[in-house]
């Protein structure tokens, strides 16, 4: 609207001086307004966005423990706190457990949430029932999710352990949560569990959107089954597939109630991940610097994985 | 007409703006000016589940009679305090009386945040000389501890009975039992060595009877209580599971018959009562050589005065906090909530009283507190002895190695 009316007021003549008087009042006027329209977000993203990330940056260039609570002094220490972090013994094991945690999470998500969306995508009776009881998981506070989980897992009585055993698939319990060995991939076995609902439901989404005369034309030309899905699928769902594995990664990258209820970073800091370590230094040692380093190398790999979102969603845009 | 309007306009602001500056007097300098007539005192604690919740309230409400005021109550949850206590004085609203736990005390006092009891004549006297350690810093007293707990050994009696063993006072007695009773799903002994604070609390009764000395992990006497643990868990005695457990899941354990023994404390007294069909008992920790004195944590909540800038208030919260620890109070709390006055005087009358907590009332009077000489560098310490103790006890260090690599962060 605003451009068409712009040319149309643009071939009438007016003398200079109230031209440009009046061409001022509206541009600034004009501006105003844009202007004003952009504040409240604006003020938003500054208010819970900014300040957050900048006080995180300071705070992580800063000697900030219970006393400064108290007295409100918080020495700089310039880079001493990341010092702290990189040189942990922890850092590494905690940064790989991360990627671990964070790979093994993201693909068994998907692969049974693209599993489960194909499942559900042809119509049978009480498939839509079915579907939404697919989002329990996701509806469950996690505390309460996280704590069954440890029950069901618990080595000598769990129910998971009796029943592969009743079975016949294991002869020993496994020590789920009690092996440094096994504890990571339980944990990402829960966290798989939590995860299934967010992707089922994106990934649904976008194969609704696939038209079915695709999979008409195609099944004429004898693409069925796994072919269709292949040649028609596959292709038609990548905008939706880059959109679930890069917030998923955003958000499992982060995940720490699921840790912290299941093993709380043990056994032997087994299941230590940065996300843990930031919230253990911050609010169980009360180290607030070195727990806010902590913090921010993890924002900093998250950003990787949002800027390589936005580049993907710019061009499916372009496209 | 409009002069009237102006008139009318001009009363009204009359009359509202001395109710704002009245708002404000109240608010700012209530302190100052009503100094002699404190009639309320904030008090933050965080005992916010039943039934401890109203049997502290009863405790709180006798004080507040007797001292004379109101008490407005607030209560977070446990593992909620500290941030609570934080944020609370970085805005400057921290209660009149406050409730931390023992090995909190140092570490608070040592910002400024909290004020001496000894400036407003509060007598410490009566009270254990152990039961202070924890709240004392650079000489100053700066709380009064509510009743005490600790950690003992509890046992199934009737399992015991029928193995026909007795409850272990060595630890070479503690183990042969332990694999006694171990029989089918069912433990000889039950512990948390979970990866927390929790963990190391436990470890520290068994650590402490051998002479182990928390400023310095690397020690023999260290490594032979550590070397028990493994022994506990490799030998089947105890389950693998242990590196999970809290105390509330080894009090879960003993009470579905899963483990005939447990290390736990008197607050899992009212979860034990709830299932009457285990008849249970308990004695202190085992010893390592004959001649050892069983030395367990002290455990237990503290009253506090912060700092709020309020003087008469200050004074008559700790007037207030010098009532709780009065033999009636500390009698009264420590009966209802199996806890054990920290006023040595009242021992005798306690046990004979609560005849289940002769064990206890003995293991608190020997007890240590966790801070009493780390201080705010204790944390670090609990981290060092957990870490160690699930290094060993998942086989990823040796005992030898455990400590070193536990402490190498």
């Amino acid at each position: 609207m605003p451009t068409i009316q712009r040319s149309a007021l643009q071939p009438i003549a007016v003398p200079q001086t109230r031209n440009t008087l009046s061409a001022r009042k509206r541009f600034s006027q004009e501006n105003l307004m844009k202007i004003l329209f952009v504040v409240p977000a604006g003020l938003y993203i500054a208010l819970f966005f900014g300040y957050p990330v900048v006080k995180n940056i300071t705070m992580s260039l800063q000697e900030y423990t219970t006393r400064t609570f108290f007295t409100g002094e918080a020495p700089w220490v310039g880079f001493e706190n990341y010092v702290t972090v990189f040189s942990s013994n922890l850092f590494s094991p905690a940064l790989l457990n991360t990627a671990l945690f964070t790979i093994g999470s993201i693909a068994g998500q998907f692969a049974i949430g693209l599993a489960l969306a194909s499942f559900f995508k042809r119509r049978f009776p009480l498939s839509n029932f079915l579907r939404s009881m697919l989002l329990l998981p996701w509806l469950l506070p996690l505390i309460v999710g996280s704590a069954t989980w440890r029950s069901i897992l618990d080595q000598d009585s769990g129910i998971l352990n009796r029943f592969l055993e009743a079975i016949g698939v294991i002869q020993d319990p496994v020590p789920w949560l009690t092996s440094p060995a096994v504890a990571l991939t339980a944990v990402v076995l829960v966290n798989i569990w939590v995860g299934i609902p967010f992707n089922v439901t994106i990934l649904y989404g976008g194969l609704q959107d696939i038209p079915d005369e695709l999979y008409e034309a195609a099944a004429l030309d004898g693409a069925t089954g796994w072919k269709a899905f292949r040649h028609i699928t596959w292709p038609n769902l990548q905008p939706v597939v880059s959109v679930v594995l890069v917030l998923g990664v955003v958000y499992t990258i982060k995940v720490l109630d699921i840790i912290l209820g299941l093993t709380n970073g043990g056994p032997a800091n087994a299941t230590q991940t940065l996300a843990v370590r930031s919230y253990q230094e911050s609010f169980i040692d009360f180290e607030f610097g070195v727990g806010a380093a902590y913090s921010n190398v993890l924002i900093l790999i998250s950003l990787l994985f949002a800027i390589i979102y936005l580049r993907a969603n710019r061009r499916a845009v372009d496209e | 007409m409009n002069t009237r309007k102006k008139i009318t306009a001009v009363l009204a602001m009359a009359a509202v703006v001395p109710l704002t500056f009245t708002a404000c007097g109240s608010g700012g300098g209530g302190g100052a000016t009503s100094g002699e007539d404190v009639k309320t005192l904030t008090v933050l604690d965080s005992y916010n589940n039943e039934p401890d919740k109203s049997i502290l309230q009863a405790a709180i409400d006798k004080c507040a009679a007797q001292v004379g005021v109101t008490i407005e109550r607030t209560t977070v949850p446990g593992k909620d305090r500290m941030q609570t206590v934080l944020q609370r004085s970085s805005s400057r609203t921290l209660p009149d009386v406050l409730m931390l736990d023992n090995p909190e005390v140092k570490d608070v006092a040592a910002t400024g945040a909290l004020a001496p009891l000894g400036g407003y004549g509060v007598d410490t006297a009566p009270f254990a000389g152990n039961s202070l350690d924890a709240v004392t810093h650079e000489g100053e007293i700066y709380g009064l501890p509510l009743p005490a707990d600790t950690l003992g050994l509890f046992y199934n009696a009737d399992l015991l009975a029928a193995a026909g063993v007795e409850p272990p006072k060595t630890w070479d007695e503690l183990k042969a039992a332990a694999a006694k009773l171990t029989v089918g799903d069912q433990y000889g002994l039950a512990f948390s060595a979970a990866a927390t604070y929790e963990g190391a609390w436990q470890f520290l009764p068994f650590m402490w009877t051998n002479g182990g000395d928390e400023t310095k992990l690397d020690t023999p006497e260290v490594k032979e209580a550590l070397q028990l643990y493994v022994d506990l868990v490799n030998s089947g005695s105890a389950s693998r599971s242990v590196v999970n457990w809290t105390q509330a899941d080894v009090k879960d354990q003993f009470l579905a018959g899963k483990a005939a023994m447990m290390i736990n404390g008197p607050w899992q007294i009212p979860a034990l009562a709830q299932a009457p069909q285990v008849k249970w008992d308990t004695v202190q920790i085992p010893v390592n050589k004959p001649g050892q004195t069983p030395t367990a944590p002290l455990g237990g909540m503290v009253w506090t005065v912060p700092m709020t800038g309020d003087e008469a208030k200050q004074k008559k919260a700790a007037e207030f906090v010098e009532c709780t620890g009065s033999e009636d109070s500390q009698m009264a709390l420590g009966k209802a909530r199996h806890t054990v006055p920290v006023r040595a005087d009242l021992h005798e009358a306690y046990v004979k009283e609560l005849p289940t907590m002769e064990a206890f009332t003995e293991q608190v009077e020997n007890a240590k507190a966790r801070t009493g000489k780390l201080g705010a560098e204790w944390p670090k310490a609990g981290t060092t002895i957990y870490t160690a103790v699930q290094l060993a006890l998942t086989g990823q260090a040796s005992v030898e190695d455990a400590f070193s690599r536990a402490s190498a962060g």
